[in-house]
């Protein structure tokens, strides 16, 4: 009981923070440089991770398929299995899953300290909301960059299954097939599908840390402990949203 | 360190009193605030004095609106300061005990940031009020520098000049001396008392600095057990009545019989 009261207040917490957050919305323009630092930091940082990543995803997704299509006689098709798998599944949710490593983490560390050290408290009493100065400018980039990774990553594992079909001798399909195949039965739906999914991932993942770090209380064990439940968290909301979200699109 | 040049004109503004009725704070069970009653009038130096963990933060904190009592209420003038919205109209500062600057930030723009995020002024009226600022507390060579580069006194001393560019109408200080060493301790005393002389801003100040608070304070609170125990002026507490003020005030070194021995067999 206490522990779905603890969740039923986070859950409540984190939720305040977006409203408290979004109050401030009109402000976005005059933040524009620290918009643009956190577009920084979400996006080209977290970009040579996504890149390499992806690549060896998309590859490996060849290789395993591949093996198995040969099977059916199906090789023909390892473009629309690569493509789409990518497209709607492993490049949203593995941009994520970096996002979440990567720059969660960071924005849970760094208000968390800042909680511990009273730097929150002393924005507080100067009138400044840390809603509009932390929070609201890491939301806006999330939202700006996530589909801007989630592309790249699509066309990351795209070739890298490509490169993997065209010179692993046991599959030896060439690219020009393999892009026939992935353009044949992939809508633009389903990249888009993908985009929003990024979406959706990438604002839970920064509300919920931006939420975890400034909900630290007491010393550095404590933000070290946050930075721990934040990515966890964040890992966590990935997998269960993107059933629920997946769910929901293929609905509608 | 030479004491700082009070060059600069002074900052303006117009300074409030404080009403602190019947607040009582609780965390969880643990109440560490009872029933306190305080009138802090405009323009004076109100000291709140006594031993750690008695609750002279705390209490520091429900007058800065940062925490909600639990009972009773705060006013800063007429505005109440448990309410942000009513809160948001006094131009309150606040020097943590550890500084609390913003360490991503160099010192210039650890100042900066209140005028720039209020829109006060243009870049260069920012420059001029962070410039004037600095230069008073004698900082002007530390405007680029980070704070994780300074002592623990600059720091200090940043944290008030940031307190001024606010031109605030309530200054507070949370343990301005502590962890200073004797002269720099004196040297913010100077500085307090200077900077109330010339702005007449009314101050309260937490701490549990016994020459700080009789050189500077117009009235003191001594606060035990979070419980005000008695109020007055400075003169008042040199030969204070009561024992646990005086035993506070003017610890007796036994080696003999040693205090902590004491609390040990009161444990036992």
């Amino acid at each position: 009981m206490k522990f779905l009261t603890a969740i039923i207040g986070h859950i409540g917490g984190t939720l305040l923070l977006l409203v408290s957050s979004l109050r401030y919305a009109t402000t976005l323009p005059r933040q524009f440089p620290r918009f643009i630092e956190q577009c920084y930091l979400i996006g080209y940082t977290t970009l040579p991770i996504v890149t390499i990543l992806t690549f060896f995803i998309g590859s490996v997704l060849a290789l395993q398929s591949g093996y198995s299509m040969d099977n059916f006689g199906a090789k023909q098709f390892i473009g629309t299995l690569v493509g789409l798998t990518m497209a709607r599944e492993l490049g949203p949710v593995m941009v994520a899953i970096l996002v979440a490593g990567r720059v969660g983490s960071a924005i849970t560390a760094e208000l968390a300290s800042m909680k511990v050290y009273q730097e929150i408290d002393a924005l507080r009493t100067m009138n400044i909301p840390p809603e509009r100065m932390l929070v609201l400018p890491r939301l806006a980039a999330v939202l700006v960059m996530m589909p801007v990774l989630a592309i790249i990553a699509n066309l990351c594992g795209w070739y890298g299954g490509a490169l993997v079909c065209q010179y692993t001798h046991s599959i030896s399909v060439d690219s020009e097939a393999y892009f026939t195949a992935l353009k044949l039965y992939m809508k633009p739906r389903d990249i888009v599908d993908g985009l929003i999914k990024a979406e959706v991932f990438g604002f839970v993942i920064v509300l919920v840390c931006c939420y975890i770090g400034l909900s630290t209380r007491g010393g550095p064990r404590e933000i070290g402990a946050s930075v721990t439940k934040a990515v966890v968290t964040s890992l966590i909301l990935i997998l269960v949203l993107d059933y629920f979200v997946t769910k929901a699109l293929l609905m509608s | 360190m030479t004491a700082p040049a009070f060059t600069s004109a002074p900052f303006v503004g117009k300074t409030f009193g404080v009403t602190v009725a019947h607040v009582t704070k609780k965390y969880g069970r643990t109440t560490v605030l009872t029933d306190i009653n305080l009138e802090v009038q405009p323009g004076e130096i109100f000291c709140i004095m006594g031993p750690s963990g008695s609750g002279k933060s705390v209490l520091l904190k429900q007058i800065a609106g940062l925490e909600i009592p639990t009972s009773g209420e705060v006013h800063i003038g007429e505005f109440n300061a448990s309410d942000p919205a009513s809160r948001d109209q006094v131009h309150l500062a606040l020097v943590f005990q550890a500084g609390a600057l913003f360490n991503s930030l160099t010192v210039y723009d650890n100042l900066a940031l209140y005028p720039r995020e209020h829109r006060l002024c243009n870049e260069a009226g920012i420059r001029e009020r962070v410039m004037h600022a600095l230069q008073i507390l004698s900082l002007e060579k530390a405007a680029g520098k980070f704070p994780a580069d300074l002592s623990g006194g600059m720091k200090k001393r940043v944290a008030i000049a940031r307190a001024l560019v606010m031109e605030p109408q309530l200054l507070l200080y949370d343990e301005p001396t502590s962890e200073l060493d004797p002269v720099m301790s004196a040297t913010l005393t100077e500085i307090i008392a200077t900077l109330r002389e010339q702005n007449a801003v009314t101050s309260i100040v937490v701490t549990h600095d016994r020459d700080l608070a009789f050189n500077i304070a117009d009235r003191i609170a001594f606060i035990m057990d979070g419980r005000i125990r008695g109020i007055g002026k400075p003169a008042d507490f040199k030969q204070p009545k009561d024992p646990v003020i005086a035993n506070f005030l003017n610890p007796v070194i036994d080696l003999k019989n040693p205090r902590f021995k004491q609390l040990e067999n009161s444990h036992e």
